[in-house]
């Protein structure tokens, strides 16, 4: 059985005069434990309801999400989520924003010295234990995402969502954080679904990658394996034959079978 | 007064911007390396200005009034007859008998319970009411309605429901101060970003906790906002409400002076009432500095 199902999930939103519109059809998909899943689709085919439908902040019409055995309904720290535009609480600092997510996962289980470290030992992960004591007005936008994913990483979930978490990012600092993410599964393990529209990012981070429709009634229309050894180096890649072909592959789905048109919006 | 220009802004997502706009100024000024040359600065950009408008009005005042005959008094009149009560804010000498500031810190301390109260009871109930659409069309027109309503309006029936004048006087300050209180509330907590929801819901906060580590550092600029307004109607309303009830408030004190004809007394009371109120006003937006501060990504 697999770690986490997605079992003929369907979404609707309820239009005005009663109608609905069906923002995702039919969504089947078995992600196993330690795997790191991209999803890449264009604007608005519905990538990020279906991360919101895992996270539990937006209900499933039809089907259900199974994770370790029980059915997903409601939004929990087990299923952690980085936000694209950061979503740091800007009247604290670094430190009490993951702070605040330990203390209501770990509360009861770590004491005061052992949540300190916790607290510490994530921040260091992401390289950000310098800037504990700022706040999120005081440091640059790449560092938010990297406290964003400490915050995350902090609640020890079970599954990593990511919302498209370097999309307002520069190239060169998405870059960083791309090897951050990399170096973290490598150590970690965890499992991580990462929502992208960047062709790159979703070969070099992934180990399948779920490539969707367009939406309205999106689906999912191919799923990409990548075998490419870890760790990954994004220079050696760069001419990998295997990298090539997939990266061939995604856009051939992209631009040529499943073009964005503007009125399908 | 600074008071009413904010009351008469009716749309509260204005509100905690114009607060902070007005410190801008001082903050935005480049510091100036010698010391001797920034207080010379601050004098002439700060200091001069207002001293000779005062001046120059006194002046008029004076010039106008000086004539004889006239029916209000001339500044240099208010001296000589109430220039004590300037100087020794703190005497005591009768029941009756006592310094200005013994009075308005009597006045103060009635604003402080009801204000007090408005500002608790206020910041709870607009903290629901924001949290339901419902609830907030429900409620809206009424508050708007009742928010309108002057003061002074509420004392007679406040003094037939407490029978007391200190009760009455302490209820027509709640009455008073929680509409804008209440209101501005309701539109922090709506203003709250989906995003900080959304880590409440991940986080699984529960309701009190969402309202103190989400709602109340969220909403601080429109809470702090109503709160200022509410406080400048408090003191409009305690002053005219102790002209009515009694007692040893400032507002009774003008009272009691133009039942006595003592005019030039009056004309002292107002100067500290004017100056308390704009105290208390700098005081609520300086508390909301302090506690929302960092709040501005």
């Amino acid at each position: 059985m697999s770690y986490l199902k997605i079992d003929h999930v369907s979404k609707s939103f309820p239009l005005a005069g009663g109608r609905e519109a069906l923002v995702l059809d039919d969504i089947r998909l078995n992600i196993d434990k330690g795997e790191f899943i991209s999803v890449i689709g264009h604007s608005g085919c519905g990538k990020s309801t279906l991360l919101n439908l895992i996270g539990g902040l937006t209900e499933v019409t039809k089907g259900g999400i199974i994770l370790e055995g029980r059915e997903v309904n409601a939004p929990g720290p087990d299923r952690a989520i980085v936000f694209q535009n950061h979503s740091l609480l800007p009247w604290l600092s670094v430190y009490d924003n993951v702070k605040m997510g330990v203390q209501k996962v770990f509360g009861k289980t770590k004491n005061r010295a052992e949540r300190h470290d916790w607290i510490m030992e994530n921040l260091d992960l992401v390289q950000m234990a310098h800037a504990a004591d700022k706040r999120p007005g005081e440091i640059s936008g790449g560092m938010k995402q990297r406290v964003g994913i400490a915050r995350a990483l902090a609640m020890e979930p079970k599954i990593l969502l990511l919302d498209e978490p370097f999309g307002a990012l520069d190239a060169l600092t998405r870059a960083h954080l791309q090897d951050a993410v990399m170096d973290i599964h490598a150590r970690l393990k965890n499992t991580m679904i990462m929502i992208t529209h960047d062709v790159d990012e979703a070969v070099l981070l992934a180990d399948r990658i779920v490539m969707m429709t367009n939406g309205p009634a999106a689906t999912i229309g191919e799923v990409l394996e990548i075998n490419l050894d870890r760790p990954r180096d994004r220079i050696a890649l760069a001419s990998h034959p295997e990298y090539v072909r997939n990266r061939e592959a995604l856009l051939r789905f992209l631009y040529e079978r499943h073009r964005f048109v503007e009125a399908a919006e | 007064m600074n008071v009413t220009a904010l009351k008469s802004k009716t749309a509260p997502a204005t509100q905690p911007k114009q607060a902070e706009t007005k410190v801008l100024p001082v903050n935005a000024k480049k510091p100036d390396s010698q010391w001797p040359g920034r207080v010379k600065t601050i004098f002439l950009a700060n200091i001069l200005p207002p001293v000779i408008v005062v001046a120059s009005l006194l002046a008029l005042w004076q010039l106008v009034l000086s004539g004889g005959g006239a029916s209000l008094p001339s500044p240099l009149e208010i001296w000589q007859q109430s220039g004590d009560l300037i100087l020794e804010p703190f005497y005591v000498a009768g029941t009756q008998d006592i310094g200005l500031g013994w009075r308005v810190l009597t006045s103060l301390e009635r604003v402080a319970v009801g204000f007090g109260l408005a500002a608790f009871v206020g910041v709870a109930v607009g903290a629901v009411i924001g949290q339901s659409q419902w609830l907030m069309r429900g409620v809206d027109p009424l508050f708007q309605i009742l928010r309108t309503v002057p003061p002074l309006a509420w004392l007679p029936i406040s003094l037939a429901a407490f029978m007391d004048s200190r009760p009455s006087a302490i209820f027509v300050i709640f009455i008073t101060a929680i509409w804008p209180i209440i209101i501005n509330t309701t539109a922090g907590v709506r203003a709250i970003p989906q995003d900080y929801r959304n880590i409440a819901a991940v986080l699984r906060l529960n309701q009190f906790e969402f309202f103190t580590k989400i709602m109340v550092p969220s909403a601080a600029p429109y809470i702090f906002s109503g709160l200022r307004i509410g406080v400048g109607l408090a003191w409009l309303a305690i002053v005219a409400a102790e002209m009515l009830t009694g007692g040893v408030g400032i507002g009774f004190f003008i009272w009691d002076a133009w039942n006595s004809s003592k005019l030039t007394d009056i004309f002292v009371a107002l100067l500290y009432i004017g100056v308390t109120g704009f105290v208390l006003d700098r005081l609520v937006a300086y508390i909301g500095q302090v506690v929302s501060r960092g709040t501005i990504t």
